[in-house]
């Protein structure tokens, strides 16, 4: 029987592999490609399956033989006398195609004990075509700077808003796929709503625009939108889990910090559309400008967001180690949209980046004046040094962005340079205490030259490289993240890995076109949003067609709307914002809402200021999302449960996970439930009948109206509610004892209770939490 | 390209999710919640990429971690050297430079501590057990005590987090997900993947969420944690004034509003979150079920002792452990706090151990007598161990002991696990003697009781295959019977 039930395992096993490569761009059903590239059909397989013994890293490599570099790959093998990895031209002679398609164990490539697994057949015909064709080697597409191209010809030219439909139309139609209609207009504003605000619209922007019939009145919309400084707060959001911001110092005790400034200041730079280069110079090296200002030293608090130890019995060195590899994987994985990090202990074994590239990197950070360990628990500080003071003056000045209403002083943890320079060690298997030889700092060779002539070995030269314009991956990433924020899914699907383990773009000339446009408009970034949400492809139906599913599972090739969940933060904040709870105030140190009891003090080790949750009361009950308290050793768990970052270390995209512990959020959160009684109570005031009550709530939560369907349902669950209430069989009292806002006892109990309870079936309902 | 075959997956459970739906919204058998749904598991969970190379030994785990590192001097590594060298010097040629936590390396000496405690041999492999642990020593033939577990972090934090995730740093997922992702769950009703925490009165260290997080898994995988308030699970509990069947109904109806909403959008997800709906539904019945001890009979009491009646006690906990694991639940995951005896160890270590003793033993009895020992792992022991030397002040009575990543004792029990004594330290306790057991080797042995090849469960992020043993790690078959 155990046999059997393994075999079934192993079959049903390799049935999904099966089904899975079919949805692959390699399936053995694809038509080889009329000229086989490099870059998007060999290199990735190359990648997967043999660099790790033939690729970059000098260590492991076997046989002397690299397959990432042509000279090499065209040498005579050193172990195979007489043969050719591969000859141009020749694929019956070249060793590579023998071994991968041999039946011999001992003789197949990749070995069967490296678990790589064989290539199929199209992968096999692939290399035949490849090196039949001249096996030519190209650079690896993120590594060459972007161009644009001229746009593409498509059919369908009247459905183009903008240039971005040419290259997703052009797509659509090379596979047979037709764009959606544009969505309805409530639909529509709802998504452009939420993705530029992270707010559902109100009932008067819903009216405005129906009632507007003008050709302009989306893009009005739109710019009203990007005037609005919720804009800021939503687009800080991403950058919070890029620069993994958090509100205590992580590890073991786990005290309280001071780095939310940093955060206004993050708010404070998207709404004054601060120019995305510049933007990241401040961040990398605002304190080293000429005669820096406290907000460009406020803005090198981006790498200073990370966890610090104020664990007794430390070794500090270790932990300041620690710090400067934390600082370099931000830095790379967020700014870059590389993971060098495995270079840390050895060469790269996929991409051009070696052990010396890596602490080069790391050097322009080891400069810093802090150190790995200021003392334990019992004198933790709000900031550890450097430190940024910021006075009650400054904040009615240049930093009048920060929101206190202590006029105390406050201190932030920034960046600063020691007087004399540290000298940088490559590490010998990232070890702290095994230094070995000394490096200068220096950027990745392999993405572009550090030409030390034009940049000065320290943070400001990083910067400088890093937004010059022949740069190519800084713009690139950087669109393809907010890409990803609007289309749900980046146009490089892996959003922190460009390298050559990463996913191929599906509209790799688009993607340029945009980065390039970007950097020539100034890297206004306000701008590149207006780009996107006023294209044809944004302004789609979301409608799938079972084709359509079929097709493109994913919507890679956006012939429908995006239509996704929203992030924890915005469901918080549309739950408040629709019930009329939401407290609109911008910044200011962290709040802390209703939160299940017990939770930080069963994993506390008893020390510090935040031992135990004292739950705040009055207005930080209604704060946005994005204020809420992260503590990082128990981040507030209805967001993580709705896939927030635990902001443990850098990070650009979020899962989009559907589970049950989702569900009683939704269904049992006191949040959820006090916002459905005081929507209610509030409708009661008005003194209207109960269809006003019920459409009303319903196009405040889920932005539209009802249609006579769900009308019919959410009027029979509150008669059947009304009835149940009356009838004493179910307590009104009770029902509408939730959460601490004021009670209003001059309305009638048993009504509220029952449109209570409909207005909580509304917040459950899968559209309410949808964008 | 691991994360499509998860899509991937998600996608043929949503679109397999539709077909349950044409049988009608609430059809779903609401019937006896506790009965593993063994029927379904197999298609859903086929699609792991390390999936049981080999017949599993083990199906479930309960890991009673004991955090802060309990002294294994004190309780199984039985040194009467130390006893004899008591206040001598600990001497150079033992201590060969190894580093040392900031709490110690100032000290000018390393004053050796015999233990306070007295120790007894037990059983057939005539183990060496101390006096504090008298229930444990009383279930020795089932044991496999492993001597010379060590690890390399000499710091809680990273030491507990390397325990539990196979790296000091980084946001792995931890062990029990990289389970609930390889094996699944064998209880529709229940988490695969569920936490307990307990306290003691002992020095604490805290846990944190990242030790049962998912990492770059799906949080699906994410291990969700009991707590001992009304609500056993966050957000279980339908509000005050809404019953059941009040319940049953809003969803019913709510699922009209949705079904119409996918047929409107075809968007597979919706179909997603109304079965989550039920999902959740089934779960507000079958975890206060399982969380009842009201209805356990007096034998069960007496055996894991009167604190198992006390919900949020480490006997409460290994009770509950049982009724979960017993139900399908993967990874029961249990975290007892009070172990960093830096300082009055002896008096310290005596109430740790009055915590933990007698219910850890009577789990594996109770496992046992159920017949369910053979097909449960279950695994007790700290994030390292503790040194030879004196911390602070030394007295024939009193003492404290500093971390300790060089040797230390883990036992392991129940599914395919060898009873015994295992590795051997020497005689000061300092160093490892024989047979060498590294925190990856602990965790490629765990899986290969679960019938995995720990070289093969991998998931690709970010551009790298990861594994819960990173590069390394080599299965002790010494161990495994």
């Amino acid at each position: 029987m155990l046999s059997r039930l393994l075999t079934l395992f192993a079959c049903i096993t390799i049935c999904v592999f099966v089904i899975n490569a079919c949805n692959n761009t390699h399936s053995s059903s694809d038509a080889l490609p009329e000229t086989v590239s490099y870059n998007f059909d060999i290199r990735p397989i190359l990648s997967d399956k043999c660099f790790i013994c033939h690729g970059p890293d000098a260590n492991k490599r076997q046989a002397s033989l690299r397959l990432d570099i042509a000279d090499s790959a065209y040498a005579p093998l050193k172990e195979t006398k007489g043969a050719f990895a591969i000859v141009p031209g020749k694929p019956e002679e070249s060793e590579l195609i023998k071994r991968i398609s041999s039946t011999d164990p001992t003789y197949l490539m990749p070995l069967p004990e490296s678990h790589l697994g064989t290539l199929n057949e199209h992968e096999i015909a692939l290399f035949k075509k490849w090196i039949k064709q001249g096996a030519k080697y190209e650079r690896h597409w993120a590594f060459v700077a972007p161009e644009k191209s001229p746009l593409p010809k498509v059919k369908n030219e009247q459905w183009t808003k903008n240039e971005i439909d040419y290259f997703i139309l052009s797509k659509m139609e090379s596979k047979g796929l037709k764009p959606n209609e544009e969505a309805d207009k409530e639909r529509l504003l709802k998504r452009v709503t939420e993705d530029i605000t992270g707010l559902p619209p109100s009932l008067q922007a819903m009216d405005d625009f129906l009632n507007d019939k003008s050709p302009g009145a989306y893009e009005k919309a739109v710019d009203r939108l990007l005037q609005s400084n919720a804009y800021g707060e939503k687009m800080a959001m991403h950058w919070l889990d890029v620069a993994r911001y958090a509100d205590s110092y992580g590890y073991q005790d786990d005290n309280i910090r001071t780095q939310w400034p940093w955060r206004d200041w993050v708010i404070h730079a998207f709404n004054e559309n601060l120019p995305y280069n510049t933007f990241l110079t401040w961040q990398i090296a605002g304190d080293m400008l000429p005669e820096a200002n406290k907000e460009e030293i406020l803005a090198t608090g981006f790498f200073r967001n990370h966890k610090y130890t104020e664990e007794g019995g430390v070794i500090p060195e270790e932990y300041r180690i620690e710090y400067i590899l934390d600082k370099t994987k931000t830095y790379s994985r967020g700014i870059m949209g590389l993971t060098v990090e495995c270079a840390q202990c050895h060469d790269h074994k996929y991409d051009p980046f070696s052990q010396k590239d890596y602490y080069s990197l790391f050097a322009f950070f080891n400069n810093t004046k802090e150190v790995g360990y200021e003392g334990d628990v019992s004198i933790s500080k709000p900031a550890k040094m450097p430190l940024l003071s910021i006075s009650d003056t400054d904040r009615k000045q240049l930093l009048n962005f920060i929101n206190d209403a202590d006029t105390s002083t406050l201190m932030v943890s920034v960046m600063g340079e020691q007087d004399t320079l540290r000298k940088t060690y490559v590490l010998d298997r990232g070890v702290y205490d095994r230094p070995t030889y000394q490096v200068l700092p220096a950027a990745l060779p392999a993405v572009m030259r550090f030409d030390t002539v034009q940049y000065p070995r320290n943070r400001l030269g990083l910067a400088a490289w890093t937004v010059n314009k022949n740069n190519p991956l800084a713009a690139r990433v950087f669109v393809n993240q907010l890409w990803q924020e609007f289309f749900g899914r980046g146009i490089v699907k892996s959003s922190g890995d460009f390298g050559m383990q990463g996913d191929l773009p599906t509209h790799p000339e688009l993607l340029d076109w945009l980065a390039v446009d970007f950097m020539e408009h100034g890297w206004d970034i306000k701008r590149l949003v207006k780009q996107m949400v006023m294209s044809a492809a944004y302004r789609q139906s979301a409608v799938a067609s079972k084709e359509k599913i079929e097709v493109d599972p994913e919507n890679a090739y956006l012939s429908r709307g995006p239509r996704f969940r929203l992030p924890a933060e915005l469901i918080r904040d549309m739950v408040l914002s629709s019930s009329g709870l939401l407290v609109r105030t911008i910044g200011g140190p962290s709040v802390k809402p209703y939160q299940p009891k017990g939770l930080w003090e069963q994993a506390t080790s008893g020390r510090g200021a935040l031992a135990t949750y004292k739950q705040d009361h009055g207005d930080s009950l209604y704060r946005r999302g994005i204020y809420t308290f992260i503590k990082l050793t128990v981040p507030p768990p209805s967001m993580v449960i709705f896939d927030a970052s635990n902001r443990d270390q850098c990070e650009v995209k979020r899962l989009k996970t559907n589970t049950p512990l989702q569900a009683l959020i939704m269904l049992n959160d006191p949040t959820v439930l006090e916002a459905s009684r005081v929507l209610s109570q509030k409708l009661m005031e008005e003194k209207k009948d109960e269809t006003y009550n019920l459409t009303k709530a319903f196009r405040l939560i889920i932005c539209r109206k009802p249609d006579d369907k769900e009308m019919k349902i959410l009027k029979s669950y509150y008669d059947e509610q009304l009835q149940s209430f009356k009838q004493n069989k179910l307590s009104a009292d009770t029902t509408l004892m939730q959460g601490e806002y004021i009670q209003d006892d001059k309305v009638d109990k048993n009504s509220t209770a029952a449109l209570m309870k409909t207005i909580e079936m509304i917040y459950n309902m899968d559209e309410a939490i949808t964008k | 390209m691991e994360k499509e075959i998860l899509e991937h997956r998600l996608g043929m459970n949503r679109r397999r999710f539709l077909s349950r739906l044409s049988l009608g919204i609430g059809s779903v058998a609401l019937g006896s919640l506790l009965i593993p749904d063994l029927f379904s598991k197999n298609d859903e969970e086929a699609a792991i990429t390390g999936l049981a190379q080999f017949a599993p030994k083990a199906k479930r785990i309960i890991y009673l971690f004991q955090n802060g590192a309990p002294s294994q001097l004190d309780l199984f590594d039985y040194k009467p050297l130390l006893q004899k060298m008591h206040g001598e010097d600990l001497p150079a040629s033992i201590r060969m430079g190894q580093r040392l936590t900031g709490m110690t390396a100032d000290q000018k000496k390393f004053p050796l501590a015999g233990t306070y405690f007295q120790f007894n041999q037990y059983g057939q492999a005539k183990a060496w057990i101390s006096e504090l642990l008298p229930y444990t020593a009383g279930v020795v033939d089932d044991l496999c005590i492993v001597k010379s577990l060590y690890t390399e972090a000499i710091n809680h934090d990273p030491a507990l987090t390397f325990f539990q995730t196979g790296a000091q740093v980084g946001n792995r997922p931890s062990m029990g997900a990289w389970l609930s992702y390889g094996l699944g769950s064998e209880n529709k009703n229940l988490p695969a993947f569920c936490v307990l925490l307990s306290k003691g009165k002992g020095n604490g260290q805290g846990v944190y969420s990242k030790l049962w997080s998912n990492g770059f898994l799906d949080s699906i995988h994410q291990g969700v944690q009991f707590s001992s308030g009304d609500s056993p699970v966050l957000y279980l509990n339908n509000p005050d004034g809404m019953n059941k069947t009040d319940r049953r109904l809003m969803l019913d109806k709510l699922a009209e509003l949705n079904d119409a909403s996918y047929k409107e959008f075809g968007d597979p997800e919706i179909n997603t979150r109304i079965q989550q709906y039920e999902m959740a539904y089934r779960m507000q019945t079958a975890v206060p079920e399982i969380t009842d001890m009201s209805r356990e009979p007096e034998s069960i009491i007496k055996l894991y002792g009167p604190d198992c009646l006390v919900p949020g006690t480490f006997a409460a906990n290994c009770l509950l452990a049982r009724k979960l694991s017993e139900n399908g639940v993967r990874f029961v995951q249990l975290y007892h706090q009070g172990w960093d005896a830096h300082g009055n160890l002896p008096n310290e270590i005596k109430g740790q151990c009055k915590d933990v003793d007698q219910s850890s033993a009577a789990l594996i009895t109770d496992l046992k007598q159920r017949g369910l020992l053979d097909e449960t792992l279950v695994i007790w022991g700290g994030e390292f161990g503790r040194t030879n030397y004196c911390q602070g002040l030394l007295t024939r009575d009193n003492y404290g002991r500093d971390h300790h990543p060089r040797c230390f004792t883990v036992w392991m029990a129940g599914g395919g696990i060898k009873p015994g004594v295992y590795g051997e330290t020497d005689e000061f306790g300092y160093n490892i003697a024989e047979n060498p057991v590294h925190v990856h080797d602990f965790h490629a042995t765990i899986l290969a009781l679960m019938g995995i090849d720990h070289e093969k469960l991998t998931f690709r992020h970010l551009g790298r295959r990861y594994r819960l043993t990173d590069v390394a790690g080599t299965v002790v078959k010494d161990i495994m019977a």
